[in-house]
């Protein structure tokens, strides 16, 4: 297993980012951010923080995509997480996704057409903590925390404070 | 979980974690979306050998607004009118390419039959099968008192439920009653003694043929339609006297607690367990349980169809 963000990292990570949706949206006037359970809600509100208190108060929201996988028949049916929409909805707004690795795509694509159900929002943006390649579809992030190219046989191991107790990001597994 | 044949089949646990998909479903649902993409691709029967409004509107709502086709039979105007048995009504559709059938039946069993047979693969739901059990409607009544009571909470200990009316023909109030106790609740079933079924002891819950003794005590209050079509002797001397006995009036209503609900679970013989002011009352969450029904039967379709497809239990014949 090897550390391959810490806490410091991802604090600094996730101000970068902040940063970078500020200078992109010229502001953030009709953004709203929509985190992705479980890990990308998390990462979605601390930066919903960390824009209040460089810019704004911003809405955020949280997004469940499992009625929208495309893998739902290849594993048992998992729990449904919340989904929250920001108090004034996305139509409209530039949308922020956030999740916390990406990887195939497939969720980000999922997200894409749950977000299409709820409203037609100005444009979508993604936004991830750890940007691990092998992509399957034809999808790229916006704002990346880090970008850590993996072997397909690692696993990519985000652990936030909220849920997890800790702050880092792991790789285990395959040969490095 | 391959198939929902009775309350005995699922855990505290599964039945917690399908309440929780069905809130999930309304926070979904609640706004926007009406469709969800999940079932895309399947086909759910709806096989109703008994008349049913609520039951089989409900289900096929559920599976259609998680996009899954449906196709609904009925037994008046099909070849069971003929002499087509089970068995060979079943196999036709599931020659027609069934991934789940609803089946309400009138002969206690039918669902079990249907499954355990090897006659067809697909998931069965049981809808109600004689006076024996309607899984689907404990759970939807669960998930009301649960959104009354604590839509968090994992158990309903602390819970006084009473249950009372037709308990001896009521599937309803079997579902219920393993349901209730599974989650911890503190069930008593109240009727006169002809319609307590024979050795109610052995259901594990308190029995009274005296609706006025502890009507303060209870936080649910759950009616059972009088089912006139199953009795064919004299249960009670007429409908006055029993609503005198055991309808909820107005003065009873008054007596229940601030808190206490009501509920049905439908169609309502209003004047006869429930008085029409009961009915409309603000206690009553008649109409809340059935939109409370859909939800809980999309997560019950969800569950049973959403992962991948499993091997039938029994070995096809």
């Amino acid at each position: 297993m090897s550390l391959v963000l810490d806490s410091g990292e991802i604090t600094r990570a996730l101000k970068r980012i902040s940063h970078e949706i500020v200078e992109h949206n010229h502001g953030t006037d009709s953004v709203v951010l929509m985190g992705i359970p479980t890990r990308g809600s998390f990462l979605a509100a601390r930066i919903a923080s960390i824009l209040a208190s460089i810019e704004s108060p911003i809405e955020h929201g949280y997004l469940d995509i499992t009625m929208h996988r495309d893998d739902l028949r290849l594993r048992p049916p998992r729990p449904l997480a919340e989904t929250v929409m920001p108090a004034s909805g996305i139509e409209g707004k530039h949308v922020v996704l956030f999740d916390d690795v990406l990887f195939s795509g497939r969720t980000i694509r999922a997200a894409l057409d749950a977000l299409g159900e709820l409203g037609r929002p100005q444009s979508v943006q993604l936004a991830v903590l750890v940007d691990r390649g092998h992509r399957e579809l034809p999808i790229r992030a916006d704002y990346v925390g880090k970008n850590i190219p993996t072997s397909i046989k690692e696993t990519v191991k985000v652990s936030l404070s909220e849920i997890d107790g800790k702050d880092c990001v792991e790789i285990t597994g395959g040969e490095r | 979980m391959k198939h929902l044949l009775s309350i005995n089949d699922i855990t505290a646990a599964e039945a917690i974690s399908i309440l929780d998909t069905a809130a999930q479903l309304q926070n979904l649902t609640s706004g926007t979306v009406k469709k969800l993409p999940t079932l895309r691709g399947r086909t759910v029967v709806n096989l109703f050998f008994e008349d049913s409004t609520r039951t089989r509107l409900s289900f096929d709502a559920a599976a259609k607004r998680l996009s899954a086709d449906v196709t609904n039979f009925a037994a008046k105007g099909s070849s069971v009118s003929k002499g087509e048995s089970l068995k060979d009504t079943a196999q036709t559709l599931q020659a027609m390419g069934a991934d789940a059938i609803v089946i309400r039946h009138g002969a206690s069993g039918a669902a079990k039959r249907l499954a355990e047979s090897g006659w067809v693969s697909a998931s069965i739901i049981n809808a109600g099968d004689g006076t024996h059990e309607h899984p689907t409607q404990a759970l939807l009544d669960a998930f009301t008192i649960r959104k009354h009571f604590g839509p968090t909470r994992s158990d309903f200990v602390g819970l006084k439920v009473a249950i009372v009316g037709d308990i001896v023909h009521s599937r309803v109030a079997r579902s219920n009653v393993l349901l209730l106790k599974k989650l911890g609740a503190d069930v008593t079933v109240i009727a006169p003694p002809t319609l307590i079924p024979y050795g109610i002891e052995s259901w594990g819950v308190a029995h009274s043929f005296n609706l006025d003794e502890d009507l303060e005590s209870f936080d649910v209050v759950m009616m059972l339609r009088v089912q006139l079509e199953r009795m064919n002797e004299a249960y009670f001397p007429n409908g006055r006297e029993y609503s005198r006995g055991y309808g909820l009036d107005e003065v009873r209503l008054g007596r229940l607690k601030a808190h206490a609900i009501v509920m049905h679970p439908g169609p309502m013989n209003r004047g006869l367990e429930i008085s029409a002011a009961s009915a409309d009352s603000v206690r009553s969450v008649v109409l809340e349980q059935v939109s409370n029904g859909v939800l809980v039967r999309m997560a019950v379709l969800y569950q049973l169809l959403a992962g991948p497809d499993q091997a039938a239990t029994g070995v096809l014949a």
